[in-house]
């Protein structure tokens, strides 16, 4: 009797998993093992509205009781996955239970980096509904909030912290916010309008220590703070795999179909790397709801028999104050910028390789101004398209007309 | 009861496109498909209640502008994650240069 198809991980990539093996017709057992205590839930809330909203706030369930009951799929919920026996195919987990498994997903994901200078634990994190619970009650009884790192958690964060009335000192150590894949013209836009919001950012800036009421920078200048909250990147979880004896390369090795070097297990989300037939088959790890979606979908299908790669478009999105942000493609791939504007305060950078090739769109605007011609630049980049400079510019010459052109 | 309501002109909406109308209190989208037909659904993503005026429309499809959740908005029906609730539709007819939905 063998437990059929078994995922590890309780995010989104794992609850996508269950309900894709199901779409394709599989009819066998399935089997989550997650460490949450909750069943799975979307993730993007716990950063903005799990913060801000004044009703008391629920998980934005992916899957629940009933739904899994007409999946017909097991979760085990609370347990950690301990090890992988490959010659039996048996997962082994924390509570004795062993799982025999035909194919196995592992979706583990990724968990926050920790500071690690003096009083580094005394910063939190945010990755679960826990993380957010807590930090939805800290921030609301905190009048003033330190903020490490200015990437997308940290910068949500410090916008949710302004909703609710906090005093907020943003701290990047790098020359600027968003250094890592964000494009300058875009990073200053987020950064005016931080400080627009009365966020004091304070970038270039080095930390020497976390202290119990605040944050010392590297000059000796202390930020006094009721809370600080670090959001400096994520490590893939890949414990599990490593213990196998699978490869691990800033994520675990899979091959473009999402599979390892063991024909019975893959990977799917922010624990997986994967080599991108889009991008000069350049091995790349991503952290995004989107990507752990997509990638559940082919790495089911694949576990069902198929053979088919991953070739989605990277794109991620990220919502501070009344901006949104998107993001297609890869952007760090082009030689070559080309700005288009939408409107007064909406504009897309397009970013060109050497050979004129649109590899990336970064779009701020207002709202969802942007969100039309992202997803249209993202059509363009999965075809490989290379449209001139000067109608990407022109914000006249519509880019479904250069798709169909 | 048929309610119709004036939402656009015919010229306002391009080919393959879509655009918001409000009336009563609810948003409404309204589109012109590649075959120069109207159509008209809410105009909230089933998800989480986005203007799908902000969306693309590609042939009969409208994806919403913030997680791609996609519906044919001819018939209203969801096409897989993240919605899974389909688009309430409503009827459209053009009178000379007009677009009239019945929201009754």
């Amino acid at each position: 009797m063998t437990n059929g198809m078994v995922i590890v991980g309780g995010g989104m990539a794992g609850a996508r998993a269950i309900v894709n093996l199901r779409a394709s017709g599989y009819e066998g057992a399935i089997t989550l093992v997650g460490e949450e205590t909750l069943l799975p839930y979307d993730r993007p809330p716990l950063s903005k509205a799990m913060i801000t909203d004044e009703q008391e706030p629920q998980p934005a369930w992916l899957l629940d009781e009933s739904m899994l009951v007409s999946l017909n799929a097991t979760v085990l919920r609370g347990v950690r996955a301990k090890s992988i026996d490959r010659a039996s195919k048996t997962l082994h987990l924390e509570d004795g239970v062993s799982l025999s498994y035909e194919k196995l997903l592992i979706a583990t994901g990724a968990k926050p980096r920790r500071l690690t200078l003096p009083g580094g634990e005394l910063g939190y994190t945010l990755r679960d509904y826990a993380d957010g619970d807590h930090l939805r009650n800290r921030i609301r009884n905190s009048a003033a909030v330190a903020i490490i790192g200015g990437g997308f958690i940290g910068l949500e964060v410090a916008a949710s912290a302004r909703k609710l009335g906090a005093a907020v000192t943003l701290i990047e150590a790098q020359p600027r916010i968003l250094m890592r894949g964000v494009p300058q013209d875009i990073a200053d836009v987020v950064h005016a309008r931080h400080e627009a919001a009365g966020v004091a950012m304070q970038v270039g800036t080095g930390l020497s220590a976390i202290e119990i009421d605040g944050v010392v920078l590297a000059d000796g200048r202390k930020i006094k703070a009721d809370i600080v909250i670090a959001g400096i990147g994520a490590t893939p979880q890949t414990a599990l795999a490593e213990q196998a004896g699978l490869a691990v390369d800033n994520g675990i090795t899979c091959d473009a179909t999402l599979r390892t070097a063991d024909a019975d297990i893959f990977a799917a989300g922010d624990c997986c790397s994967f080599p991108h037939q889009l991008f000069g088959h350049k091995r790349m790890r991503l952290e995004a709801w989107r990507n752990a979606t997509d990638q559940a979908n082919v790495a089911t299908e694949n576990m069902l028999g198929g053979s088919k790669s991953y070739i989605a478009v990277p794109w991620f999105w990220s919502d501070q104050h009344d901006l949104s942000l998107q993001i297609a493609g890869v952007p760090g791939d082009g030689v070559e910028t080309v700005r288009r504007q939408l409107s007064d305060q909406a504009f897309i950078i397009f970013h060109r390789d050497a050979s004129g090739r649109l590899v990336g769109a970064s779009g701020i605007g207002p709202g969802n101004s942007i969100a039309r011609d992202v997803k249209l630049a993202e059509m363009l980049i999965a075809k490989s398209a290379a449209p001139a400079s000067a109608a990407l510019a022109d914000a006249s010459v519509g880019l479904k007309s250069l798709l169909k052109g | 009861m048929a309610q119709w309501i004036e939402a656009c002109g015919k010229d306002d909406i391009d080919e393959e496109d879509v655009m918001r109308f409000d009336h009563g209190g609810k948003t409404y989208a309204i589109y012109r498909s590649p075959d120069d037909k109207f159509y008209a659904t809410d105009g909230l993503c089933t998800h989480e209640k986005i203007h799908l005026a902000d969306g693309l429309v590609m042939d009969n499809i409208i994806e919403c502008p913030k997680h791609n959740g996609r519906f044919d908005y001819r018939t209203g029906e969801a096409k897989g994650a993240p919605v899974c609730i389909n688009l309430k539709t409503y009827p459209v007819k053009v009178d000379g240069g007009k677009v009239l939905i019945d929201v009754g």
